[in-house]
């Protein structure tokens, strides 16, 4: 019976889960470098998952070719860059700071730029009055 | 026969909510008794109704009745009892049950507990209410019935419930989060109705407060459920993705943090009224926008649930006919609406101005990252993402100027204080924070500039709070009797912020300071990770109820010393043939020890992942304290005395805020 959970469990299909690979790198750097690529680019035919936590057949290449690229001494901009050359923006979770983003990257801090400026222009004019003629405005 | 009951119960609710969504408009407008009478009764009737249609679809789990396409569906005759329970609002069709069911709670509630409210008011609130359950059991009803049967065909099994759900995560956190979710329309309704009126004073912010907050606390603990049960179930060792299904619950959260500060502010000084009526509006149209992103499929996520495209646009359009007629009703009314605004720029007002100016631009960031791959790809076609590094980084930028501003706003007092004299006093936290959190760095693993400049702040949002102890009780004669002193609602506040400040120090010093390491072990081999030794000494197959395990066995040792004994599981289920990892946590207050089974190799050695993951647990612990603040707010005194007298609670709160000046100023917030 054991045996044969055993080989039952071998056969078991791999969906769920993302694998784990161990590979081996020169120096910590390295190490670190590829696990922060693999947790920003996106697995291209997934739903919504990093290629580090992706178990596709096609995460499993892409990973395989971070490592490589990695090991060869490739920096993280031209990894990316080949990346997205092959898959489009669409495979960067980090979107590229670039006219069509712009409203993206830019648009929060304007807003509150905004608010900013008009609290303190209204707010820093005014006068307060003492408690009993508060003064109704809107 | 049973799903057929529920099917019946359904629709007489939903025929109930027709007559209270429009009946009690009318019977407010013309302050008709009757009607008035009728929307409370209504309201109480459409709840139990959806109490028993909400029994019957779990009887029908409980039997395995897989005539029912929902539960055939989604359960199985081997599925645990509990789990054939919770299963019931483990997809699409129930859980929307469950969340008909929850609003209309809410609503039996507000019917319940506004005996000392205007009636006109209270059946406005509860028209509204009738409105928003229209549309949702018609959404049940004729898009997403879960009492569907499929004749003649009855399978013999049912497919099972997915097993990531199969897990007490599970149970609990959809209904937590809904609570949260529906619970801001109890405060939206409040605000439609007080628009209706033309009338918001200071009573309906007083109202609306308790509401907010329940919902609020309701969420805050729902969304840490997510967070927690995406930690140890998924197995990547990850609590927040950024995904477009947890960014659905987290803007109407911040939208609601946001309601909270205006509302103490309106209740307060009948400041920034009509504001916090759209923020009111605003933070249940997210909530609805939330629901819409989940249910219609326009966002791929991992969690969303099967989706169809008649349900979109089903929720589109009831979303368009919800925000749409909410922010003309806005547009109308708001200018009838006069605030107070005399107050200088350094004052608690400013102070609030600034947390709600920064919590909204927070709120519209997360909702443009969501957006705007689906935004970019209508216009140009292009496939783009948008995650993690964006949501982190902005996330971060606005977080900085909060967490600054939060001491010394929660301190400063209402209308104008001089600002020198105030942050004179703040010097020595300041500097404190900055050592203390040098020395936690240092201690952690090197001085990383963002690691400590979060624990800085971390650190100084907790010295405000103690600044804030230590001032009251300096006054006091003695320390226990300063700690009296202090409000339930100020308590409440404190250990809220308390919270925000534990939560802030969980995730910078987990996010800089852990290990994570993927390993190839054989067993009866030790294996070094960082300080950690793992050896693996056991491995065993065993069958569970529906599915059968793979489980190592793993000693970790520091230091030559045993520190704990983990086993984690590769579990395949029967029915579905889904492989899940069951990682097995070592935890503790200030570190995890995280274990996660990977493949078997060719050579008989194992890929497993060793995580160590230091103050993990304080992104959680945090959000218990921004819950148990939530409650001591909302157990304050003003809250319980409603129903005195009206005289009697005015007379004594003058001669209060008399005798205590500015402490009970502060003290009342």
């Amino acid at each position: 019976m054991k045996k044969l959970i055993t080989i039952m469990i071998l056969m078991m299909s791999l969906e769920a889960l993302a694998v784990i690979e161990t590979y081996e790198f020169e120096t910590k750097q390295q190490e670190q470098l590829y696990t922060e690529i693999i947790h920003e680019l996106r697995c291209p035919k997934c739903q919504n998952q990093t290629i580090a936590e992706s178990n596709a057949g096609l995460s499993e290449d892409l990973r395989y070719i971070v490592y490589q690229k990695v090991s060869d001494g490739t920096s993280k901009r031209d990894i990316l860059a080949y990346m997205q050359e092959r898959y489009g923006d669409f495979v960067l979770y980090d979107p590229p700071v670039k006219p069509s983003n712009y409203f993206l990257w830019f648009a929060p801090l304007a807003v509150f730029l905004v608010i900013l400026i008009a609290v303190l222009l209204k707010v820093g004019r005014r006068k307060v009055t003492t408690e009993q003629s508060e003064s109704e405005e809107e | 026969m049973i799903p057929e009951i529920g099917n019946f119960l359904l629709i007489m609710a939903f025929i109930n909510a027709i007559f209270l969504g429009t009946l009690s408009f009318v019977g407010a407008h013309t302050e008709h008794d009757g009607l008035m009478r009728f929307s409370k009764r209504a309201s109480l009737s459409i709840f139990v109704l959806i109490l028993a249609s909400f029994v019957c679809l779990t009887l029908s789990f409980i039997n395995n009745d897989f005539s029912v396409a929902y539960v055939a569906n989604h359960s199985n005759t081997q599925l645990p009892l509990h789990y054939r329970i919770s299963a019931v609002w483990g997809a699409h069709e129930g859980s929307l049950l469950l969340w008909v069911l929850i609003l209309t709670g809410w609503m039996a509630a507000v019917a319940i507990f506004s005996k000392s409210l205007p009636r006109p008011l209270v059946t406005r609130v509860l028209g509204v209410m009738g409105f928003i359950a229209v549309g949702f059991i018609a959404f049940t009803l004729f898009t997403s019935n879960p009492f569907e049967r499929v004749f003649p065909f009855i399978p013999i099994d049912g497919s099972d419930l997915n097993p990531l759900l199969q897990d007490f995560g599970l149970i609990v956190h959809p209904p937590m989060l809904y609570m949260g979710y529906v619970g801001f329309s109890v405060v939206f309704a409040f605000a439609i109705a007080g628009l209706l009126q033309g009338d918001l004073d200071n009573k309906w912010a007083r109202w609306s407060r308790p509401w907010t907050t329940v919902a609020w606390i309701f969420m805050s603990l729902g969304i840490a459920l997510g967070s927690w049960w995406a930690y140890y179930e998924l197995g990547w060792g990850g609590w927040w993705f950024w995904d477009p299904v947890e960014n659905a619950s987290f803007m109407p959260w911040l939208a609601g943090t946001a309601l909270i500060h205006s509302l103490a502010a309106t209740e307060k000084r009948g400041v920034f009224k009509s504001w916090t009526a759209l923020l009111a509006i605003l933070t249940f149209s997210l909530s609805l926008l939330g629901t819409f992103l989940v249910r219609s499929g326009v966002l791929t996520s991992v969690h969303s649930f099967a989706n169809d495209p008649v349900r979109g646009r089903f929720i589109l359009v009831f979303l368009g006919i919800v925000v749409g007629a909410s922010l003309l009703i806005y547009a109308i009314q708001s200018s009838k609406i006069r605030s107070k605004s005399n107050f200088g720029l350094f004052s608690r007002e400013t102070a609030l101005l600034f947390n709600n100016a920064l919590l909204a631009v927070v709120t519209f960031m997360v909702l443009l990252g969501t957006l705007h791959p689906l935004i970019q790809e209508a216009f140009t076609g292009g496939k783009s993402s948008v995650g993690p590094p964006y949501f982190n980084l902005m996330f971060t930028i606005f977080m900085v100027p909060i967490l600054i501003l939060m001491p010394i706003g929660q301190q400063i007092s209402w209308k104008q204080e001089p600002i020198k004299p105030l942050l004179a006093k703040y010097w020595l936290w300041a500097i404190s924070s900055v050592l203390l959190a040098l020395a936690v760095v240092i201690i952690m693993g090197g001085i990383e500039q963002m690691a400590l400049v979060g624990t800085t702040l971390g650190l100084w949002v907790l010295a405000g709070c103690a600044k804030y102890i230590f001032g009251q009780t300096a006054k006091s004669d003695s320390f226990v009797k300063g700690l009296k002193k202090i409000s339930r609602s100020y308590w409440g506040m404190l250990v809220a912020h308390l919270g925000v400040a534990v939560t802030v120090l969980g995730v910078v010093l987990t996010s800089y300071f852990s290990i994570e390491e993927n390993i190839k072990i054989r067993q009866g081999q030790t294996v070094q990770v960082e300080d950690l030794s793992v050896e693996f000494y056991d491995f065993k197959n065993t069958e569970g109820p529906n599915y059968i395990s793979s489980a190592g066995s793993f000693r970790i040792y520091s230091n030559d010393e045993l520190i704990t004994d983990l086993h984690p599981e590769k579990r395949k289920y029967n029915a579905s043939k889904m492989v899940m990892t069951e990682a097995d946590i070592d935890a503790g207050l200030f570190r995890d020890i995280y274990v996660v089974m990977g493949e078997p190799l060719n050579d008989g050695a194992w890929a497993i992942s060793v995580y160590y993951k230091p103050f993990v647990r304080w992104i959680w612990l945090g959000s218990i304290f921004m819950a148990l603040g939530g409650l001591l707010a909302i157990s304050d005194k003003r809250y319980r005395q409603r129903r005195r007298d009206k005289k009697k609670e005015k007379k004594a709160q003058s001669t209060k805020s008399k005798a205590e000046g500015h402490t009970s100023e502060a003290g009342n917030e």
